[in-house]
């Protein structure tokens, strides 16, 4: 969404942190998103070792390998996006559009791999209901999972501007650069979820 | 980027900016202050009436005015409603109606989003209070009741607190706690979307000139504020998340026979909580800091103190949440070392104090109506604060938690604080607001009945706390003597309703018929004052350069060698001259259309939320999807809207 | 004016302790209360004289414009830090100390139930509600917890409060100095009759503990053959009262879990249903005609009983000492 200043075409000097409006917008929403994962996370660290759960808790049912390599789609899935933005610095529409496509396609891939680890979790008989440390689980990765899903969204909505307009614009390249911000930032959360929730015993 | 390439009519954006439909479509931050007040106002009146009502049946010892049920969901709404439906919106309204004209700006940085953030908080409230409608309870699982609850009995009635485990469905039974957690989810999403927009604003759309440093302390604490929100909001959704999806969907969060906790949700809660009470006062704080230089004709004493001051208090605020859990079980260690947090937070509370009695020494007092708000703020809060001291030292806690001590406690800091100082901004930037001056004779008979009124209602709660009366209770029995104390308590409160009915007549009468204000009517020392009363949609005819704090009086005023205050020749003709030139802009002046959008999201965000309480009804899940969609809709017709922006020459 | 004599003779008067634990508080609060009483003073006192001495009049000159004063503001940054930390000694140490376990303590179980605590003594095996028996000067270990929402328990004579939760143990010491009745609430809204949720704590001398003891432990005596309370009996037997009510002795097999209130000796205590109602006929008749009229929300529901059944029901119930 444009902002004012690009609205006004901003004449008048003023004082400012030298950012952008919406990526400065952009950086506090992420700093409040931390909280939120944050509270999550503690929650879940909170539940993990409780004695005297129904099982299955979440670490019987884990299976490392799995999710070992779909943290590491999730992770190369950061290094396009990084590609994206640099391929439009070079005013690379078609390159762009194609790392954009392929950050889109890894984020799929990696839902994918988490609708499936959780289905076979179901079928273990792990669900929300099971225990306090099951609610915890799937609550703190069903949020970040939704995050994903809103960033191919919009992904997927940059690279279809990108084709109806014949490449992104001056304008329309900060928004690239937004949505790059909050990949990143989803990666990041992935990151510490699957260290403290998965490896860490 | 400028466009008036024609689209497909649904995309284009209204034009309006008079009558009725200009406040629909709306994005002028002036408007959206103007309806954030106006909404919260009403929303004073009901959380009071609710407040009567509680005194009405606790005015005497076995009262049977109201059943349970009824005074369990009256002190529920009236804590709710006065935290997140009046105070809350009530700072934004201020915020959203002066930063842009303190920090020199045409509107804040996200103008639709800023409206959104009204609409999504104006439906979220309605959804909330539907409860009274569509709401049902009942007694706890395996339970029974006499009668069945009445409408006034159907609502959210676990306190706004909501402890868990009592908030989950097998202790409150019926849909009356998924009216209040999923209205709690849209009420704060308001304030989160308002946070990063007002921190975008200070931070980027200052006027050239315009240092952090030289900010009034109201844009300080605003931008303290919105820190706070933005970090203390998402804890609290989290909550409310967990907590709806016990009630809806079976997760185990809270509950104890698998491994759930109902520590956490009061960890959760007051680690939002907290911050929360801060969110509460400072904008207030920020407000007094405004009106006490301007009436006592000196600046602000110790400007940096205050800022730092306040802004140590936010950051610390996020270090003492356990201390409202001193009863709850933590360990020793826990409560010493929030005990001791505490404490520290009031040494930079003391500091504001002091430099505010600083401010008016040696003064030039002008007892205006703002002035007496703010300074029966100074008075109030410092019981507040004293009263929160004794809280600080643990063990005396453990006598005087969730007992009417602490309702004494933050009645003192929230209504004689808060409260108080949003009254003292009403009537500061009333003449700004109307162009007209507001009865000082009536004000003045507003702040004396409220003063003892408010005195008169919660100073007993001190005593009547530490000798028995235990918070939430429908009734108290007649051999605990707590009854005549009561009976002054509920006296009080009908005074404060008194006081408050003086204020709406001051408020409708001086609209239409007080004398003209003019620009400056109170020789004051800010930006909002060097533009028209009422401002122009564009607030400043051309964005001015500032060299200093307080740059306003500076250009009214020169100082002689004792330091005094003398008034410039050309200041007369300055303050003229900003008053003709603020109508007449020499160019045209491009300001952001209004748009639909914000209204449509605000509108879809409650289906979403009759969705998720009634998800097990066919009808239910179809409003669900139904609001989900409307939802989506509504954002890319926002994102795809054009921007056409519209000029404005000549003040119409 | 002095707090403590603002209500007279508040039973629940956290202001007037009668035991170690709360004098100890009692103590603490008063040290806090009068540095809090003196700031108040200095700083109205401030205003008042700061209002009437600089107010605006005649021929005032314009104020000089101050815009700080680095040692005045160090002064009072430093000063209230001084006196903070002359707070935070004694309250740290009041902590640990009201918090040590203490040595022969008696231990009591509090359970939370909506709407009325249950006092359970492990040592002895006795099961009772809503009045709990001390040993007067004797420390007393209360382990708490609930068996549904949050409560809390707390007794302002004798000590501080403490939350009961769910599935968790908290603890609180009290003691009180001397025999008597010390009168005590929930405070933690749990529900529809919270402000019913009573307690009441009798402290007896030694040997009338041991008596209290040794009388708790027997099974419910048995009604005379033939008389009011032996039909009294039947109907408790038959009317639906055995789903939830144990009657040592008499019957034990109840379905619901937890129990009620255990009414082996029920008559031996001078309040009932949360402490909220004198133990006579009249509350009684009342109650039994219509639980939940008198608590909304109540577990026990209207069993319809007529006037006959309630009569035999009080004789039967006043005899269980």
């Amino acid at each position: 969404m444009a902002d004012l200043a690009h609205e006004l075409g901003h004449h008048d000097e003023h004082e400012g942190l030298g950012v952008d409006n919406r990526k400065l917008a952009m950086w506090v929403f992420l700093a409040s998103e931390f909280m939120f994962f944050g509270a999550l996370i503690s929650t879940y660290l909170l539940f993990k070792g409780r004695e005297g759960l129904t099982p299955p808790i979440p670490r019987d049912l884990y299976d490392i390998p799995f999710t070992s390599v779909s943290s590491f789609v999730l992770l190369m899935s950061s290094l396009t996006m990084v590609l994206a933005h640099n391929a439009l610095s070079r005013k690379d529409q078609p390159a762009t559009r194609s790392w954009l496509l392929a950050t889109a396609m890894l984020g799929m891939v990696f839902i994918g791999g988490q609708v499936f680890e959780f289905s076979t979790f179901v079928q273990e008989g792990m669900t929300m209901r099971t225990n306090a440390a099951a609610s915890g689980f799937y609550l703190l990765t069903g949020f970040h999972g939704t995050h994903v899903v809103i960033g191919i969204i919009m992904l997927l909505s940059l690279y279809g501007i990108s084709r109806r307009q014949d490449g992104l614009s001056e304008a329309k390249g900060l928004n690239l650069e937004l949505v790059g911000l909050y990949w990143h930032f989803v990666d990041i959360i992935w990151i510490v979820i699957f260290t403290v929730v998965y490896l860490i015993p | 980027m400028t466009t008036t390439a024609s689209r497909s009519t649904i995309f284009r954006r209204p034009k309006t900016t008079s009558g009725f439909w200009s406040w629909i479509t709306t994005v002028d931050h002036k408007k959206i202050g103007i309806m954030y007040g106006y909404t919260a106002f009403f929303f004073l009146l009901v959380g009071g009436l609710e407040a009567l009502l509680l005194r009405i049946q606790l005015a005497g010892p076995e009262g049977q005015f109201l059943s349970q049920a009824e005074y369990n969901a009256m002190f529920t709404m009236h804590g709710t409603t006065m935290v997140f439906l009046v105070i809350m919106p009530m700072s934004a309204a201020f915020m959203n109606f002066l930063l842009p004209l303190m920090i020199g700006a045409r509107d804040v940085a996200f103008p639709r989003l800023n409206a959104l953030s009204y609409w999504v908080f104006l439906f979220g409230g309605i959804f909330l209070y539907s409860t009274f409608l569509f709401g049902t309870t009942g007694a706890p699982a395996g339970g029974f009741l006499a009668d069945e609850v009445s409408r006034l009995g159907s609502a959210p009635n676990a306190g706004w607190f909501g402890y868990a485990p009592n908030t989950e469905s097998q202790y409150s039974v019926g849909t009356v706690l998924d009216y209040w957690s999923i209205g709690l989810q849209i009420i704060g999403l308001a304030s989160l979307l308002s946070s990063v927009n007002l921190i975008t604003t200070i931070f980027n759309l200052r006027a050239k000139g315009m240092r952090l440093l030289r900010m009034p302390v109201f844009a300080w604490m605003s931008l303290v504020v919105n820190f706070l929100l933005a970090f203390s909001l998402p804890i609290i959704a989290v909550a409310l998340w967990m907590i709806t999806f016990d009630r809806q969907f079976g997760s185990q969060f809270f509950q104890a026979a698998n491994g759930g906790d109902p520590i956490l949700w009061q960890h959760l809660f007051w680690l939002f909580g907290h911050p929360e009470v801060y969110i509460l006062v400072l904008p207030a704080m920020g407000i007094v800091s405004e009106v006490l230089p301007v009436f006592s004709r000196k600046p602000l004493f110790g400007y940096a103190a205050v800022v730092f001051a306040g802004a140590a208090i936010g950051f610390l605020g996020f270090g003492v949440w356990a201390h409202h859990m001193f009863s709850s079980g933590i360990g020793t260690v826990a409560q010493a070392a929030f005990g001791l947090s505490t404490m520290t937070i009031a040494i930079p509370t003391g500091i504001k104090i002091f430099n505010w009695l600083g401010t008016m020494w040696m003064g030039r007092l002008r007892f205006t109506t703002p002035m007496l708000f703010a300074i029966g703020f100074v008075a109030m809060f410092t019981i507040g604060g004293l009263s929160g001291v004794t809280h600080s030292v643990v063990p005396a806690d453990w006598q005087q938690t969730d007992t009417y001590y602490v309702v004494a406690h933050f009645h003192y800091v929230l209504f004689g604080g808060a409260i108080f100082g949003i009254f003292a901004g009403l009537y500061y930037w009333f003449p700004k607001l109307t162009g007209r001056m507001y009865s000082e004779k009536l004000g003045k008979l507003h702040f004396w009945l409220m003063f003892i009124g408010f005195n008169l209602t919660f100073a007993p709660m001190h005593w009547l706390g530490l000798q028995g009366m235990v918070r939430r209770t429908w009734q108290y029995a007649a051999d605990t003597n707590l009854g005549p104390w009561n009976m002054v308590v509920t006296i009080g409160a009908f005074v404060i309703a008194t006081s408050i009915l003086v204020f709406m007549w001051n408020w409708v009468v001086s609209r239409r018929r007080g004398v003209q204000a003019g620009i400056d009517p109170w020789d004051a020392r800010t930006l909002e004052w060097t533009i028209p009363s009422p401002p122009p949609q564009y607030n400043f005819a051309e964005i001015p350069t500032v060299t200093s704090l307080d740059d306003f009086w500076h250009r009214k005023y020169t100082e002689d060698d004792e330091e005094r205050p003398v008034r410039r020749e050309g200041a007369d003709a300055l303050v003229a001259e900003l008053e003709h030139t603020g109508r007449h802009p020499d160019r045209p002046i491009h300001l952001p259309a209004p748009s639909y959008f914000p209204i449509a999201v605000g509108l879809s965000l409650p289906l979403v939320g009759y969705g998720i309480v009634y998800h097990g009804e066919v009808w239910g899940l179809a409003l669900l999807v139904v609001g989900l969609l409307a939802t989506v809709t509504s954002f890319i017709g926002w994102a795809q809207e054009p921007s056409e922006p519209e000029p404005f020459g000549e003040e119409g | 004016m002095l707090l403590s004599s603002c209500i007279e003779g508040a039973p629940l008067d956290s202001l007037n302790p009668a035991g170690p634990v709360a004098r100890q508080i009692d103590g603490l609060w008063w040290l806090v209360f009068w540095i809090a009483a003196a700031i108040f003073v200095l700083v109205q006192g401030a205003i008042l004289v700061i209002a009437f001495v600089f107010r605006d009049r005649q021929g005032r000159q314009e104020p000089k414009q101050i815009h700080g004063n680095n040692k005045l503001e160090m002064l009072w940054t430093a000063i209230p830090a001084l006196i903070l930390a002359g707070i935070a000694v004694p309250t740290v140490k009041t902590i640990f100390e009201l918090t040590d376990r203490p040595d022969n303590a008696l231990t009591v179980e509090v359970i939370g139930h909506q709407w009325w605590f249950e006092y359970v003594y492990p040592e002895y095996g006795i099961t009772t509600a809503n009045i709990m028996v001390i040993p007067a000067g004797m420390p007393v270990e209360l382990k708490l917890t609930s068996e549904d929402v949050l409560h809390n328990f707390w007794v302002p004579q004798l000590a501080g409060k403490r939350y009961l939760v769910t599935g968790q143990e908290t603890y609180l010491n009290l003691e009180a100095d001397q025999p008597g009745e010390y009168w005590g609430q929930c405070a933690e809204f749990c529900g529809l009759s919270h402000a019913l949720m009573r307690a009441r704590v009798v402290a007896v001398d030694e040997a009338g503990f041991e008596q209290w003891v040794a009388g708790q432990q027997q099974p419910a005596v048995e009604p005379a053959e033939g008389s009011p309370a032996a039909e009294g009996q039947a109907t408790f037997l038959n009317a639906g009262c055995t789903r939830c009510h144990i009657i040592r002795g008499v019957w034990e097999e109840v379905t619901r879990q937890p129990p009620a209130p255990d009414l082996t000796h029920l008559a031996g205590r001078d309040y009932f249903a949360g402490a909220s109602f004198d133990l006579d006929a009249a509350h009684l008749r009342q109650w039994l005609a219509n639980p939940p009229a008198m608590k909304s929300g109540s577990f026990m529901p209207n069993l319809s009983l007529n006037d006959d059944e309630i009569t035999a029901l009080i004789a039967y119930l006043e005899t269980l000492e």
